[in-house]
């Protein structure tokens, strides 16, 4: 058999000269699935436009709404083009079409980011262990491996190996994709948005490989509950050991740090410390490593003086950390090919002399992109320096505060550059008259950008300030966060599949993505542990597991310590790494296959409708920034899962909204009669950005309905729904009717109430469907 | 720094940009004009003080003043409700946003689409990116942002003014309601 570049050859028996062959099978270029005997589905490795019929079925229901970051168009020479409004560019293109190709742009880096991350690991993996070595995300625990990769590419992997063809599709459709938004290509908006909609799920792929790879070779956690507990906060790491700080999201050179030490006999004396999901990471590797925090505690761990070697990777590092990192007067070590920060390459000199420059001063930093070399570099210079880095203190007084803060003209370009209009002027004012109180105040809300310093006319390190002034919270950041887990055990799908699809839990909420946070990280443990408290299945990631492990509750525990971390009611479940968001859309696949017995492979429409019609998902990304974060939600949103984003997620340039108000677009396919059943706005949006706290939960209990939910289930979902509506906005919700489908929807506690609402409304009781959105399904009998 | 400066100073839009409302007489004329003009109220009114009262408080004056209907953003309504209006349209900003830009779109009262959004109190940038897609997709619909910062994206946006700027002119505003066309 011969597709495309594969080739398999298959000998049954074979007479040779030489002796007999019987059951030979060689695959050159291609996994071997085994003995997977699932029959294989329509779409296995689709293409651009195999899913284009789902694409657009989603897209008729949720309708972009652009609001466009720039009015021009800027990306050929022909341009600038004025496109507002109605107006064409000089290739034609319209606004509509111009936002959505620049959301295609956006979701390709996003998953040109993480596959080629996944490639990253994937060779580093097989250089460690192998390429025979199988894939091992949770023993006996996991059945369904890669539930992911068999719903996308129709195959069932099993050794690193298997990974890279399926790497190679990953790489060829990306390249597909980017080459869509050249000048001339691709015209229509909504053809654009379903080209957004295969770069999500290429970019779920290669999350899923990049995770396997990882925790099959590295010895992660294998979707463990209860993953042990590691430290977080800036407060934790023990200045009188020598620090190291890892930045990015490769764990190679970290986990060459790790491994050095072990061998050195040095694990106890050093501190490795990091930010970003190489942290996240690490502590899967080691749970002795320590996370400082999100992306936003770059500039003020760096400025601290605390790390005395940096190693940054990819991803997320800040791009001026070099720069700081000479001003805090600390060496500098990168690792990346695809982030070599200017530095001389210095991979093929011996150890001992990068550490001698590095120790002296006489280089300040050096790309080296052999971790091993690089994790040696970093542990002897980061021990060499540390005592004499010790005996000078780069902390700001409250007196250099104060006389900083005097420079401050009041002229309010710190606050105007500032992503959250923090009240700076009203801060350094105060500070310049000794009270230090509102700029600690800002500390809390602060992302940490530096526009602000960057705005200042006077030269005031601003950032610098508020961080000297809320010197005293940093110390008490300490705090605990659970390992990343990795996938979901088969057991626990088994166990809450059921409850999930009747509506019995009332939703899974998975809070994923970065730290521009519009009020702080506090926010999003504050909601987590709200769902956590209503039973709701929590799940977390990469940047957002961080901040949920920052906040501690009265009796000083942090939500990982009140909530479990398995996949059930009630748990706080930490898969990991951006890359391991894979595992939440897989739980949601699993349900599918595990629960509902259907088959995933090469199955995706099938797949994505029953997961939107039963599973109640819904994705937060409260604090979306990155390429990245537009990617996986991209991703999730083919699944037909809900996404809310906080109110700097409008920069995304676009909306998936629907219109509950009209409804002719909520009617779905019974598959048990066949007929078209108005089935209410459930779930109402796919992507959506809420402007407070307050209304993303209260959005996100909505989003958890679906149309397949048992009346028992739905009653329950109605309860937290109109029980957080009524605490937050003060009344009871007017689209209660649109979610009622028979009086046994109904809450007991507020049966009374929505009875009379009903009856003052033209409501008529309907039918419960056996829901489906693709009409070739409508009339087949299903399991549940 | 000219008065006329998005707040953010990198918000740059493009070419078509908001004109600056220099008399209050502006708005008053603009409101009269409209046949279904709507108040977005972002959550932002709840906190941002104007003198001794809250912005939310100068709003719902607004609304009752000229009786225009209220679409409450992020959590408003509660506070909305505690001041005794009870008759907010809840919906997310976006989601107005998507409606108001929608010709066929029968208005919180059902009476026809909007073709005037009086937006004020949400987040800076988030009103910012919802004024670019009303200015590029509901060209039915004119917009005036009654913050105290520069949007470029609206129809008419006040510049960046002071706090007692701020005040006079919306007490001057709301005070016309009634008083016959102003002249512009």
């Amino acid at each position: 058999m011969v597709t495309e570049k594969k080739v398999t050859l298959s000998i049954k028996e074979l007479d040779a000269g030489f002796g007999r062959i019987r059951d030979l099978s060689v695959s050159i270029g291609k996994l071997s699935s085994g003995d997977w005997a699932e029959a294989e589905g329509p779409t296995p490795y689709p293409s651009l436009a195999t899913l284009r019929n789902w694409d657009h079925t989603l897209l008729s229901r949720y309708q972009p709404f652009y609001m466009p970051f720039c009015d021009l168009c800027c990306l050929c020479t022909y341009g600038k083009c004025d496109l507002t409004g109605t107006k064409k560019g000089a290739c034609g293109i319209s606004m509509p079409a111009q936002q959505a190709r620049t959301v295609l742009l956006a979701a390709c880096i996003g998953a040109a980011t993480h596959t080629s991350h996944a490639r990253e690991l994937l060779t580093y993996a097989i250089g460690r262990s192998g390429r025979d070595c199988g894939l091992d995300p949770g023993g006996n625990a996991i059945g369904v491996e890669a539930p992911v990769i068999r719903l996308v590419c129709g195959e069932k992997p099993q050794t690193l190996a298997d990974l890279e063809t399926v790497l190679d599709y990953c790489e060829s459709q990306i390249t597909a994709l980017l080459a869509v938004t050249h000048t001339g290509q691709e015209g229509n908006y909504l053809d654009f948005e379903s080209k957004v909609l295969h770069a999500g799920m290429i970019d779920q792929v290669g999350m899923e490989v990049a995770d396997l790879a990882q925790i099959s070779a590295l010895g992660y956690p294998k979707a463990d509950p209860d993953a042990p507990l590691a430290a977080l906060g800036m407060g934790t790491v023990e200045t009188n050991k020598p620090v190291i700080l890892v930045i990015g999201h490769n764990v190679p050179p970290a986990v060459a740090i790790i491994d050095y030490l072990g061998r050195e006999s040095l694990t106890d004396q050093v501190e490795v410390t990091g930010i970003c999901c190489t942290s996240v990471d690490a502590t899967r590797y080691s749970p002795r490593a320590k996370i400082i925090g999100p992306m936003s505690w770059q500039l003020r761990y760096i400025r601290s003086g605390i790390p005395d070697v940096i190693v940054v990777d990819e991803q997320c590092v800040r791009t001026d950390a070099f720069s700081e990192a000479v001003a805090a007067g600390t060496p500098f070590i990168a690792t990346s090919e695809k982030n070599c920060m200017g530095l001389p390459d210095r991979t093929r000199d011996p150890a001992d002399a990068i550490v001698a420059d590095l120790f002296s001063g006489r280089a300040k930093g050096a790309l080296i992109l052999d971790p091993e070399k690089a994790g040696e570099v970093a542990v002897r210079v980061a021990r060499a320096v540390m005592p004499a880095r010790r005996n000078s203190s780069s902390a700001m007084s409250p007196e250099i505060i104060r006389e900083k803060a005097l420079d401050c003209t009041g002229c309010r370009l710190c606050r105007r550059s500032c992503p959250n209009d923090l009240a700076i002027p009203q801060g350094m004012k105060a500070a310049g008259e000794g009270n230090l109180s509102l700029l600690s105040a800002l500390y809390e809300t602060c992302v940490g950008c530096g526009r602000c310093e960057q705005a200042c006319t006077q030269g005031i390190p601003v950032h610098s300030l508020i961080v000297g002034a809320a010197a005293e919270k940093i110390k008490n950041e300490k705090f605990v966060i659970r390992t990343g887990r990795g996938a979901i055990q088969d057991i626990e799908i088994r166990n809450v599949g059921g409850p999930i699809v009747l509506g019995e839990i009332p939703g899974v909420v998975a809070f994923v993505g970065c730290s521009n946070f519009a009020n702080g990280g506090k926010e999003s443990a504050e909601m987590s542990v709200e769902f956590a408290k209503r039973r709701y299945i929590v799940c977390t990631s990469g940047c957002a597991a961080m901040s949920i492990g920052m906040y501690r509750d009265e009796e000083g525990k942090t939500p990982y310590e009140q909530f479990p971390g398995s996949f059930a009611a009630g748990g706080i479940v930490n898969v990991g790494s951006c890359v391991a968001n894979a595992h939440i859309a897989g739980a949601t696949i699993k349900i599918a296959s595990i629960f509902a017995r259907r088959n995933l492979r090469g199955n995706y429409a099938e797949i994505a409708d029953y997961v939107h019609n039963r599973v109640g998902a819904v994705g937060v990304a409260w604090g979306a920034m990155s390429q990245k974060a537009a990617a996986i939600a991209a991703g999730f949103w083919r699944l037909g899962i809900p996404v809310v984003v906080g109110p700097h997620g409008t920069k995304y340039r676009r909306m998936l909204l629907g219109r509950a108000d009209h409804d002719a677009d909520w009617y779905v396919h019974d598959q048990r009669t066949g007929e078209d059943v108005y089935a209410g706005p459930a779930p109402e949006h796919l992507f959506v950005a809420a402007e407070t706290k307050e209304e993303a939960m209260v959005l996100v209990a909505k989003l958890c309905m679906r149309p397949n939910d048992t009346t028992r289930g739905r009653a329950m979902k109605l309860t937290h729904y109109i029980d957080l509506y009524q605490r937050h906005q003060g009344a009871l919700p007017d689209d209660i009717p649109r979610y009622i489908r028979t009086t046994a929807d109904i809450p007991v506690t507020l049966k009374s109430e929505i009875t009379r609402i009903l009856a003052q409304s033209d409501w008529k009781e309907r039918p419960i469907p056996d829901p489906t959105l693709l009409a070739r399904d409508a009339g087949k009998e299903r399991t549940p | 720094m000219t008065s006329a400066d998005p707040w953010q100073t990198a918000e740059v839009a493009g070419p078509k940009k908001a004109a600056v409302i220099t008399r209050p007489a502006v708005v008053k004329a603009m409101i009269g004009h409209a046949r279904h003009p709507v108040i977005l109220l972002g959550n932002g009114a709840v906190s941002m003080g104007v003198g001794n009262r809250k912005l939310v408080d100068y709003l719902l004056d607004l609304s009752r003043a000229y009786r225009i209907p209220v679409i409450a953003t992020g959590h408003i309504n509660k506070a909305l409700v505690e001041r005794g209006f009870t008759n907010a349209l809840v919906l997310p900003a976006v989601g107005a946003g998507q409606r108001i830009a929608d010709p066929c779109w029968e208005g919180p009262e059902g009476k026809g689409p909007c073709d005037l959004a009086i937006i004020a109190g949400l987040p800076y940038p988030m009103a910012w990116t919802l004024l670019s897609g009303l200015k590029h997709f509901a060209p039915h619909t004119k917009t005036i942002t009654l913050d105290p910062t520069y949007q470029p994206n609206a129809t008419w946006s006040f510049a960046n003014i002071s706090e007692k700027d701020w005040q006079e002119n919306l007490e001057v505003i709301i005070a016309s309601a009634g008083g016959g066309t102003a002249d512009v």
